[in-house]
């Protein structure tokens, strides 16, 4: 991000936006894998949407807002351009396993924990800082029960993205 | 106006179809497509006022994607199909979209024609450097030693330079995005179709499956580190001597577009008919 929120509601929008974004993400994923006849990874991706969807709402809860506020530019130019929560876009394989989606999960929610953590180290505003170690915490707890999640899960086999009819075949 | 005192009647959600993507997983073309709502959201056009119009290829298939108007056309031409209807409907907001193959092989000629003629209207091309759709042949944009079995040892044919062809041919905004900045993408988008005439953006859209290496794009491209320019013969060697992964708006110019008569949609059959008379 190139610009610091200076406001507690600038900071809380910005949070939003980030969340939105992650169901935005989230939903593409589900829909491609629902295209792609994985139906497991769909499902679990389409959960993730429906938890980041709640953490949106809950902002819009405490702030008190009908809609969602509309944010300056200059503050959702993400570091390394994408959002920190939004999985990555380029990472997603059609013959991907539940495992592999998670660990997507795992590497947005660690984004967000340290994206968090480095803005209440760079603000000024005391309201802004308390609101970004909270949202620090709560994303430390979701890489904690990401963590759980991949621990129920199977490992994927190393020949998981064999295809014994892929798009690909000029290989 | 300003982007953030507007009241958004529109959100990016409103211009995205009930039809999904077929795209493959982690296709750029995913992201290019939120970031064309985000733009259209941006505007505040409502959808019926906006026209998306394309040729054929993986990313041409971005018209049903939409809730906008669409016209998925022929091979290259979509930027005949797209002049056609912005000089019959000028109130509307025409869109082209399309791929390398499409725009720079198929559609060359289309493409040098509609920056000379410089129409009001805004051409987003997914670039790849591969004919996916096709199943990975080198397309105009593919560099000459990329090795693979459809051109063992690559086709040692010089990559075309959209841009700088671009730039030569006429057209009066020039932009380049990056699939994985997707709220750059939005702005850039944004600002070429509010710009007079023809607007050319080039997206960087990586395609995972014939050029999974295209991941790496991620890591080299970088925000243009100039402001964008006026001055057509500053952005030529700006655009020429740059390798490819600036992103941002290059250039954008004062040309004036190309005249369509507003008003010429309510025209009558008879009025069109009296203008053939002998």
């Amino acid at each position: 991000m190139k610009t610091t929120p200076q406001t507690l509601d600038e900071f809380m929008a910005v949070a939003l936006a980030m969340e939105n974004e992650a169901v935005d993400r989230y939903t593409d994923f589900a829909d491609m894998m629902e295209t792609h006849n994985n139906g497991d990874v769909a499902k679990l991706f389409r959960t993730m949407a429906g938890y980041e969807a709640k953490h949106a709402q809950h902002i819009m809860a405490q702030m008190g807002w009908k809609t969602a506020p509309a944010v300056p530019r200059e503050l959702v130019c993400w570091p390394g351009y994408e959002s920190p929560e939004a999985a990555a876009v380029d990472e997603v394989h059609y013959l991907m396993q539940p495992w592999h989606a998670l660990q997507l999960a795992l590497a947005a929610e660690q984004r967000a924990e340290a994206f968090f953590g480095q803005l209440a180290a760079m603000t000024t505003n005391e309201a802004v800082r308390a609101a970004a170690l909270e949202l620090q915490a709560e994303e430390a707890e979701h890489v904690g029960l990401v963590k759980a999640w991949m621990a129920k899960v199977p490992q994927p086999d190393s020949d998981w993205s064999d295809d014994p009819d892929p798009p690909r075949y000029i290989d | 106006m300003n982007d953030t005192t507007l009241e958004a009647r529109f959100s990016a959600a409103d211009y995205k179809s009930d039809y999904k993507p077929i795209w493959c997983p982690g296709c750029g073309d995913y992201t290019v497509l939120s970031s064309l709502t985000k733009a259209l959201a941006t505007i505040q056009r409502p959808p019926h006022e906006v026209a998306v119009v394309s040729g054929i290829g993986c990313s041409s298939r971005i018209p049903a994607y939409t809730t906008c108007y669409g016209f998925h056309g022929v091979h290259g031409r979509a930027l005949a199909a797209g002049t056609g209807l912005k000089v019959a409907r000028p109130d509307l907001t025409v869109v082209v979209t399309g791929g390398d193959g499409d725009g720079y092989s198929i559609g060359g000629n289309h493409f040098m024609h509609a920056c000379r003629r410089n129409v009001d209207m805004t051409y987003i091309v997914m670039d790849n450097h591969v004919y996916g759709m096709t199943k990975g042949q080198a397309s105009p944009t593919t560099e000459p030693d990329w090795d693979n079995k459809l051109a063992p040892g690559g086709t040692g044919i010089r990559a075309f330079h959209p841009l700088v062809i671009a730039l030569a041919s006429g057209a009066n905004f020039i932009g380049r995005g990056f699939s994985g900045d997707p709220n750059g993408t939005a702005a850039i988008i944004a600002q070429a179709i509010r710009h007079p005439g023809f607007s050319f953006v080039e997206i960087l859209s990586p395609c995972v499956t014939f050029r999974p290496e295209q991941k790496g794009w991620k890591e080299i491209v970088r925000a243009a580190p100039v402001e964008p320019t006026d001055d057509p013969a500053l952005a030529a060697r700006r655009i020429m001597t740059d390798d490819g992964f600036n992103i941002g708006v290059l250039y954008a110019g004062h040309r004036n577009p190309y005249p369509a008569r507003v008003g010429s949609a309510t025209r009558s059959v008879a009025d069109l008919e009296r203008e053939f008379e002998l």
